[in-house]
């Protein structure tokens, strides 16, 4: 840990402020997930897993679960592969490609929702041909892992991306000339350079998919056994004045997010610490 | 690539055996078709989950007429919505950027307690649903909550109403700018305000000439951030503002209520209008992170 | 400015960094803090400057207390190792900051600024960035800058370590000219004995956060105090040896000492310029190997139950004829010192 000049020791203005700053952010963050658990665990662990009981909930939950999984796996693998092509290969409309990209962090995940809907709903052309084929996309399955794969397209790319671009190319040579085969020269250079980068924003896919709310609500068409995701079903809890399951369902996916963003977490820094 | 070929040729007779260099010639044919398979994939996969979407939104709107969308636009609770997202966007900037910077400062810089803590608590409502946030404001500020009492005490009214909205906004879009400057203090590290201290320059004067001179792209990237991310909020808000048309409706809430009544005009013409600021944020956004990276 | 400095200590948690360090810098004088990378030199200096708290010990500028004074009011000027220039400024107003955050008049900062302009050789380039700027002449914006509000220390902190070597040459020489000629009290930390010895008026040696010697670079060539002055300076060879009286004795050599050391084991010490040797059989000695460096030679020979030993010869000198590897020798050591044999180990410190 590199230690904070003595010269530019806060002063006692500075430490009054700090403690402004530290006070806004415990308020603003730590109060109302410390509400939630208040909530939540005020009739015991018990009372918690018997609200977790509901056939409608456990399927949510499962739902949310399967196809956020499914999301980030297709992430991992096609995440890696946008950024191997971006980074290495000559593909037409690379500069507005490699820019859109990062789309989906600014756009509203309920226009994105929309925007689903709109493409493969059952008045578009893509809708109909594929319900001819017996494929629903919209208030079906499909459609949520359309939305979720949208909503986490940046992830996986953006944190491969750099990582392919600093492999040393003489590396890459070295293992060539050696008569290294093509999939032995991916699987020896870039491979262990590139899994924890792959797993850590994978992860992050995984969580955030978990959460994703606004980009569902539009296209799934909720309902409950089909397309009722676990955070859809917790906004349907409270609008109808069941705080209590909305809560225990809150609690585990919060559980679950959290983990997951300290493995993230624990993996970049790891990343991190390699790279200094 | 030419190096590439280069680099193998001057290196083949010596050290590579003829049978090696029929192996090597059917890589090149492997690589050829990998590269090949790779790209289709690639852009057959962002087409369909990137663009296509946002060709569709397009000719939608050109198919309900943007002469309607821009009437639907104009009502008076449209203009009403827009504007309250404009507003939360406008404070949440303001306030991110000056908490931020001082949150940044204080989590890079300071020693203490807790600091660890605090960094944490910091990223966290990027890991957060924001339904959960707004369950969780709402158990915290709703009808039985905690903190109710104390509000009601001084006649604030937060849910369904305008402060339950801001702290929602507040909330989601507390990390980006605290992170992206977290980011900037550490790379730039504090031999440049120890040198001002030297010269003789107080604390006061070391922060105005010389840290936030330092971090100002970052700050610019972060309240980009921030506006983008606070305007598009939409689960938190729909929970803790109740999407009451006129009172605490946002452009997001809007699009929601506008499809569930079947009023596709507003739907996409506000769904336009933030599919468009998106856009013209990201562009400014890589703007920024160019020069950011050039300084 | 005469300083003064007391039982200065410094830890970063269970590390060490200053140990009872005491000196005094007199009013005017140049002088090096030299010492190995990790010695505490750094640190020394930052607590001169006020950028690091002692944890015990006393500082006095001119006679007056100033421990506790804010780095912002002590009057030091600091040059940092890689600069440090705001560089969102340009060079003019990198110079004049120390100015102009004292709220000085800008018609005055303008003067000053084109004074030490012209002084540090920069003239035309007041309006570039730092970014636009070639390493050495950072360099001399880093001590324009730290001259400006007319410091009474002038403190640099491994001055010419980010610069190649043909420029830090020619840096060195530019500072000893213009200490000359400001006359300000100058401390500046190295670990290129070389550059100390060139530039400064005295030399203070630092390791492992003590001062091992303090003395002119004459003194602390002619008469190293500790074994670790003496391998840090220059190239030497070090044999145990048994010391009784004023001789020292290891394997087959056989030599008087300089100063005292105490009878018993002890370290042998010969520095690799202050030993003849010459063909002569039976001798004590076998030649291993010989390398020409320009005008030079080094012969490096085996001595009967001592081991190896290094020698530097003029490459025209008399004494090497008929020497070449696999010959016997005699050795002849005309200066040599001991040092009690627990110092420290036996592997040369800094090979050069």
């Amino acid at each position: 840990m590199k230690h904070a000049a003595y010269a530019l020791t806060p002063n006692r203005g500075e430490r009054m402020l700090r403690h402004a700053v530290v006070l806004y952010i415990w308020a603003l963050v730590a109060l109302p997930l410390v509400a939630l658990l208040r909530f939540g665990l005020r009739e015991g662990l018990v009372a918690l897993a018997e609200a977790l009981r509901s056939p409608v909930a456990l399927s949510a939950i499962w739902l949310t679960l399967w196809t956020s999984t499914l999301v980030a796996l297709i992430n991992m693998l096609l995440g890696t592969a946008t950024a191997w092509a971006l980074v290495r290969y000559r593909l037409p409309g690379k500069t507005l490609l490699a820019a859109l990209i990062d789309l989906p962090l600014a756009i509203p995940t309920l226009v994105t929702g929309l925007m689903i809907a709109v493409l493969y709903g059952p008045l578009s052309a893509a809708g109909r041909m594929f319900e001819a084929h017996g494929i629903q996309i919209v208030f079906a399955q499909p459609g949520i892992v359309l939305a979720l794969l949208f909503v986490t397209l940046p992830f996986v790319i953006r944190a491969v991306e750099p990582v392919l671009m600093e492999i040393d190319k003489s590396e890459e040579e070295a293992a060539k000339i050696l008569g290294a085969s093509a999939i032995r020269v991916f699987r020896t250079v870039f491979l262990p350079s590139i899994a924890p980068a792959v797993l850590s924003s994978g992860i992050r896919s995984l969580g955030r998919a978990l959460g994703e709310f606004g980009a569902i609500v539009i296209v799934a068409g909720n309902i409950p056994f089909r397309t009722l995701t676990a955070p859809v079903y917790v906004f349907g809890e409270i609008e109808s004045g069941t705080p209590r399951t909305a809560a225990a369902v809150s609690l585990l996916l919060l559980t679950i997010a959290l983990g997951l963003h300290a493995a993230a977490h624990a993996i970049e820094r790891r990343i991190g610490a390699r790279d200094a | 690539m030419l190096e590439h070929a280069h680099s193998r040729a001057a290196v083949a007779p010596t050290t590579i055996p003829a049978s090696a260099l029929h192996a090597d010639a059917r890589t090149a044919a492997w690589e050829g078709i990998a590269r090949a398979a790779i790209s289709g994939v690639v852009l057959l996969y962002l087409a369909t989950v990137l663009v296509a979407p946002l060709v569709a939104l397009a000719s939608e709107l050109t198919r309900v007429g943007l002469r309607a969308a821009l009437n639907a636009l104009l009502q008076p609770n449209a203009l009403f919505a827009l504007r309250m997202s404009l507003v939360l966007a406008a404070i949440a900037v303001t306030v991110n950027a000056v908490l931020g910077t001082l949150g940044a400062l204080v989590i890079v810089r300071h020693r203490f307690i807790g600091r660890a803590w605090l960094s944490a608590l910091a990223d966290l409502p990027l890991a957060i649903s924001p339904v959960m946030i707004g369950l969780s404001f709402l158990l915290l500020l709703g009808r039985e909550g905690w903190l109710t009492p104390l509000f009601d005490h001084f006649g604030i009214k937060i849910m369904f109403a305008f402060p339950g909205l801001l702290i929602a906004t507040l909330f989601v879009a507390l990390p980006y700018t605290l992170r992206e400057i977290v980011y900037v203090l550490e790379e730039i590290g504090t031999s440049e305000e120890e040198a001002a201290a030297t010269l003789g320059a107080s604390p006061w004067q070391i922060f105005w000439r010389v840290t936030l001179p330092n971090i100002r792209f970052g700050l610019a990237y972060g309240v980009l951030m921030t506006l983008s991310r606070s305007l598009g909020e939409f689960g938190a808000v729909l929970v803790l503002g109740g999407s009451i048309s006129g009172q605490t409706q946002t452009a997001t809430t809007f699009i929601h209520d506008a499809i569930e009544e079947r009023q596709s005009a507003g739907a996409y013409g506000m769904a336009a209008v933030l599919a468009f600021t998106s856009v013209a944020l990201l562009l400014t956004l890589s703007w920024a992170k160019r020069r950011r990276q050039a300084s | 400015m005469h300083i003064k400095v007391e039982h200065l200590c410094k830890r970063f948690g269970d590390f060490a960094a200053v140990d009872d360090v005491s000196f005094e810098v007199s009013d005017g004088s140049l002088v090096a803090l030299l010492g190995p990378s990790g010695s505490g030199k750094s640190t020394i200096l930052r607590i001169l400057a006020g950028l690091e708290s002692a944890d015990s010990g006393q500082v006095w500028f001119d006679g007056e207390p100033a421990t506790d004074l804010h780095a912002r009011v002590r009057g030091v000027g600091f040059v940092f190792q890689h600069y440090a220039l705001f560089r969102h400024l340009t060079v003019a107003q990198n110079i004049g900051f120390g100015l102009d955050v004292r709220r000085v008049e800008k018609s005055a900062v303008r003067k000053r600024v084109k004074e030490l302009l012209a002084l540090t050789g920069l003239s035309g380039l007041e309006q570039r960035y730092p970014s636009q700027l070639s390493g050495g002449q950072r360099q001399r914006v880093a001590l324009a800058r730290a001259l400006a509000p007319e410091p009474k220390v002038l403190l640099l902190d491994e001055p010419f370590g980010a610069v190649d070597a043909k420029v830090r040459e020619e840096l060195r020489q530019w500072l000893r000219r213009l200490h000359d000629e400001v006359g300000v009290t100058s401390i500046f930390v190295t670990h290129d004995q070389e550059e100390a010895f060139s530039v400064s008026d005295r030399v203070l040696l630092v390791n492992h956060g003590r001062i091992e010697q303090n003395g002119t670079p004459m003194e602390i060539l002619d008469d190293p105090a500790t074994e670790f002055v003496a391998r840090f300076v220059g190239e030497v060879n070090v044999f145990p040896a048994t010391v009784r009286d004023d001789r020292a004795q290891s394997g087959a050599l056989n030599v008087r000492i300089k100063g005292s050391a105490p009878s018993g084991l002890a370290h042998l010490v010969i520095r690799s310029y202050d030993l003849k040797l010459w063909r002569e059989d039976p001798g004590v000695a076998t030649v291993q190997r010989m390398v020409t460096f320009g005008d030079r030679v080094r012969v490096q020979a085996l001595v009967d139950g001592a081991g190896p030993i290094i020698a530097h010869f003029p490459r025209r000198s008399s004494l090497l004829r008929g020497v070449e590897p696999g010959c016997r020798v005699q050795v002849e050591v005309t200066t040599a010192r001991a040092y009690p044999a627990e110092a420290s180990s036996l592997h040369p410190i800094a090979a050069t």
